[in-house]
């Protein structure tokens, strides 16, 4: 048996006292496409992030090529061999090909670049590729394909050893992944390693040898493709003994509140139609990119729908603005905690009542009742914070959370949208949150759940409307609402896993069950 | 999880004060005379003029933003404000109430003014688009330039005695000029900290686009802190004409939005936006005019007073960040 390249022993990761990743051990072979699976925050990322040296590991040991290493920064993990594609690509708009494949380790000769050298090696990595680029052409003339093999080429100049990619077809069209999973052949012929990170079950068992899969930052598994469908891969990623944490769904919904009818936005959304009741969670599934938190930014007056009607407890017409919407009684819970949630720099107090602080002022703010509410937060909630005036930046990211929660709620919203609720937090919190939504709806709260976690979706949601390239693929309701068939709606996976991937992207066949 | 107050917000409420205290306490020291009444009352004149316009600049700079415009508008809002004085000032000398019309317009042109620029600035930076340091670095030479064209590159002279009489004046002891800072930094203090606006001010420098999803009306927002910042400019230039009964178009309002700022940054406000306090500037104004007093009672060469200045705000940023007493992690 050959030698492990990488050997990866107890590994484990703290942030700031929560654990997101815990005894996780593994071995990748020379050669070898490792599949890793798992829902958002079963610890995927950060895994891929300690293997290519971003984060240090709190706990455990590593080898690479036999020999027992601490990666100290990604420059080191590049140094040994090891390089990382990420999902967001990180290439300068302003430089061309070629500079961006030697950003940070330009050739030289005499002292100065040595442009010519840079090209040509540039233009040799890109035709190793198969793939036919001018090695100085801008890179905001490429299409999204082409900057995929601009990172690939960048990540494999240095004789990778092991290349790790983070979901790397979600950006991508059929045509483009097939070229994709023709370039790692090649690779695994040349000895190289890798590291699969997707969501597309059918992708992994199509290109994969093995797959690993993590759940809430626990080894759940390591098999062959061969051992498992894609079927028992979900049902792996999901966890079933998890579904207690989930509070008995009740199926009593009220009059509509909130209508859209094909709306469409330009470059925003393609078509969207979906109907939230009184007293429903509603679900909104969809990969990234598909489009579910701009649903959100359109509902809450951040994009002006062309055409499509939109009515909000009987009233036609989409809102203005953020305000508008918070007058007709919606509110929303922000995907992006820290990008467009809260302000970490100011304290509880003043983030509960930012959106809220009309009923404050009059005209002075009156800083006793801001308190004095801040407190009946954080007592419902359970909040744990040093003060009610202690600064957001000194919360953990769960209890961060409640005060975005409780900023939502102090409007007094009727209708509310809650995106990615459970991002980064632990599954106490989660348990709590979920009770919470689930009361909310029982006293007559309209909630969208926008969610990338399946579990949570099914373990809420009565009803799911999936959505594919910015446009609502399908609806699921009853027994439809399972990890099959939201994943297949999703993906745009059709069928025949006999003839490989598949992947239809135009259009819209929902993927019965 | 260890939990504790930043270390650097507590050095930024209190750094300003302690920094007057060793200077009062230094200055005292050096110059003994420094503490009399009239030298103290002569300092906070000195300052007011610039402090005025500093205050409004601090809501700027909360919000995110910078308006480098301030000086040239002061010589054009002042330039405005005398020529309408000089239209309305009669030629035989009129009694009773009337004598104040031409003062009274003269405050009115110079706010119209000062809006109007404000509201100008505003609109290139929220509407426009473009960035606060170029729009208002744009309209500094667009300001300056219609005030040399409307005094001919001369001074705009008043005809009316009274206007320099109320420029020189005093209220119970104390410079008209100093009532009007005094009294525009309490308003703006409760704006700032009691107030929707205030609290959106903060808000929306600390990160505009938690701002925009928490239904808060960002561009409308910024736009009136330069509106604000236009006024408080147009208080500048009817004081600072009327004091000398005069306004060059030349000179007048130059290097304001440097010691506007410099008051700003020693006071505490940070330059990223989120955060500052308004006494924190007129504590800075303060400092700034205190430094001024003393190389000018000891000697000092002003062509070094401006090394001086420089090195005050530098060491004030630093000692605000607390890097001095930090330890590297």
């Amino acid at each position: 048996m050959t030698e492990p390249l990488v050997r990866a022993q107890g590994l484990g990761m703290d942030f700031s006292s929560v654990t997101v990743l815990d005894d996780v051990s593994l071995e990748i072979f020379p050669g070898e496409i490792l599949g890793l699976i798992g829902e958002n925050g079963a610890g995927k990322s950060t895994l891929m992030k300690i293997l290519a040296g971003i984060h240090q590991p709190t706990r455990g040991t590593l080898h690479f090529a036999g020999q027992p290493v601490v990666l100290r920064d990604p420059k080191d993990a590049k140094d040994r061999g090891i390089s990382l594609v990420p999902q967001e690509f990180n290439l300068v708009d302003h430089l061309n090909v070629a500079e961006n494949v030697f950003l940070g380790d330009e050739l030289r000769k005499n002292g100065l670049l040595d442009r010519k050298a840079m090209v040509a090696r540039t233009r040799d990595l890109l035709d190793g590729l198969g793939v036919s680029m001018d090695p100085e052409a801008g890179i905001p003339t490429l299409s999204v394909a082409q900057k995929q093999m601009v990172e690939i080429a960048k990540a494999i100049k240095v004789d990778a050893r092991l290349l790790i990619m983070d979901e790397p077809t979600t950006v991508l069209a059929g045509s483009e992944i097939d070229v994709l999973f023709r370039i790692m052949g090649e690779l695994k012929a040349r000895g190289t390693a890798m590291v699969y990170i997707s969501h597309k079950l059918r992708e992994i068992k199509a290109v994969c040898d093995r797959v690993m899969v993590l759940r809430d930052g626990r080894f759940v598994g390591l098999e062959p493709v061969s051992a498992w469908s894609p079927q028992e891969m979900a049902r792996r990623m999901v966890g079933r003994e998890l579904n207690q944490m989930f509070p008995a769904k009740t199926d009593t919904k009220g009059e509509e509140v909130l209508v859209l009818d094909k709306v469409r936005v330009p470059g925003v959304l393609a078509e969207v139609s979906l109907t939230l009741h009184r007293g429903e969670i509603l679900g909104l599934a969809g990969l990234m990119g598909a489009g579910r938190t701009e649903v959100a930014e359109t509902i809450l007056g951040l994009h002006t729908p062309v055409s499509g009607r939109l009515v909000i407890e009987g009233k036609e017409g989409a809102p203005s603005s953020p305000r508008a919407a918070v007058e007709a009684g919606i509110s929303y819970l922000s995907e992006d905690r820290q990008g467009s949630g809260i302000l970490t720099t100011f304290p509880v107090t003043q983030n509960v009542t930012l959106v809220s602080l009309r009923q404050y002022a009059r005209p002075f703010i009156d800083a006793r009742l801001e308190l004095k509410k801040t407190e009946e937060y954080i007592g419902t909630f359970g909040i744990k914070a040093p003060s009610p005036l202690a600064y957001l930046e000194h919360l953990s990211g769960g209890n961060q959370q409640k005060v975005s929660l409780a900023k939502s709620l102090d409007t007094g919203p009727r209708i509310l949208i809650v995106d990615e609720p459970t991002r980064g937090i632990d599954v106490m919190a989660k348990g709590d949150l979920y009770t919470f939504l689930r009361s909310l709806a029982d006293q007559g709260m309209a909630i969208l759940l926008i969610s990338s976690e399946l579990e949570e979706l099914i373990g809420l949601c009565t009803r799911v409307v999936v959505m594919r390239d910015r446009r609502v693929a399908g609806e699921l309701t009853g027994d439809q609402v399972n990890e099959e068939d939201i994943i297949l709606l999703a993906t745009g996976v059709h069928g025949d896993p006999g003839s490989g991937v598949k992947i239809n992207h135009a259009s819209g066949v929902p993927g019965a069950s | 999880m260890e939990l504790k107050l930043p270390h650097n917000l507590s050095m930024e409420r209190y750094a300003p004060l302690l920094a007057l205290a060793v200077l009062v306490v230094l200055s005292e020291l050096l110059y003994p005379r420094f503490l009399e009444p009239q030298n103290l009352l002569n300092i906070l004149r000195q300052v007011s003029y610039t402090g005025i316009i500093a205050l409004g600049m601090t809501l700027v700079i909360i919000a995110g933003g910078i308006d480098l415009s301030v000086g040239s508008m002061t010589a054009l809002a002042g330039a405005c404000a005398v020529l309408t004085l000089y239209a309305l000032t009669p030629e035989t000398p009129v009694e009773g109430v009337a004598v104040l019309v031409p003062l009274a317009g003269a405050l009115l042109a110079a706010l119209a003014v000062g809006a109007s620029a404000g509201l100008l600035n505003g609109f290139l930076i929220t509407t426009g688009r473009i960035t606060p340091f170029i729009a208002t670095l744009g309209t500094m030479a667009v300001f300056r330039s219609l005030t040399l064209y409307l005094g001919n590159a001369s001074e705009f002279r008043s005809n009316n005695s009274l206007y320099g009489d109320m420029g020189m004046g005093s209220v119970f002891l104390v410079p008209l000029p100093v009532w009007v800072f005094l009294g525009a930094a309490l308003i703006l203090s409760v704006v700032l900290h009691r107030t929707r606006f205030g609290r959106y001010t903060r808000a929306v420098g600390s990160n505009a686009r938690v701002s925009q999803y928490s239904a808060i009306n960002v561009d409308g927002v910024k736009l009136s802190t330069y509106v604000i910042v236009g006024v408080l400019v147009a208080l500048t230039a009817f004081l600072i004409s009327a004091r000398l009964n005069s306004i060059s178009s030349t000179n007048a309002g130059k290097d304001y939005e440097m010691d506007a700022i410099a008051a700003v940054v020693i006071g505490g406000t940070a330059m990223t936006g989120g955060r500052g306090a308004v006494w924190g500037t007129v504590i800075g104004a303060v400092i700034l005019g205190i430094i001024n007093n003393m190389m000018n009672m000891l000697g000092v060469s002003p062509y070094l007073q401006g090394l001086v200045k420089g090195s005050v705000i530098i060491a004030a940023v630093f000692i605000q960040r607390g890097d001095l007493f930090r330890k590297k992690n």
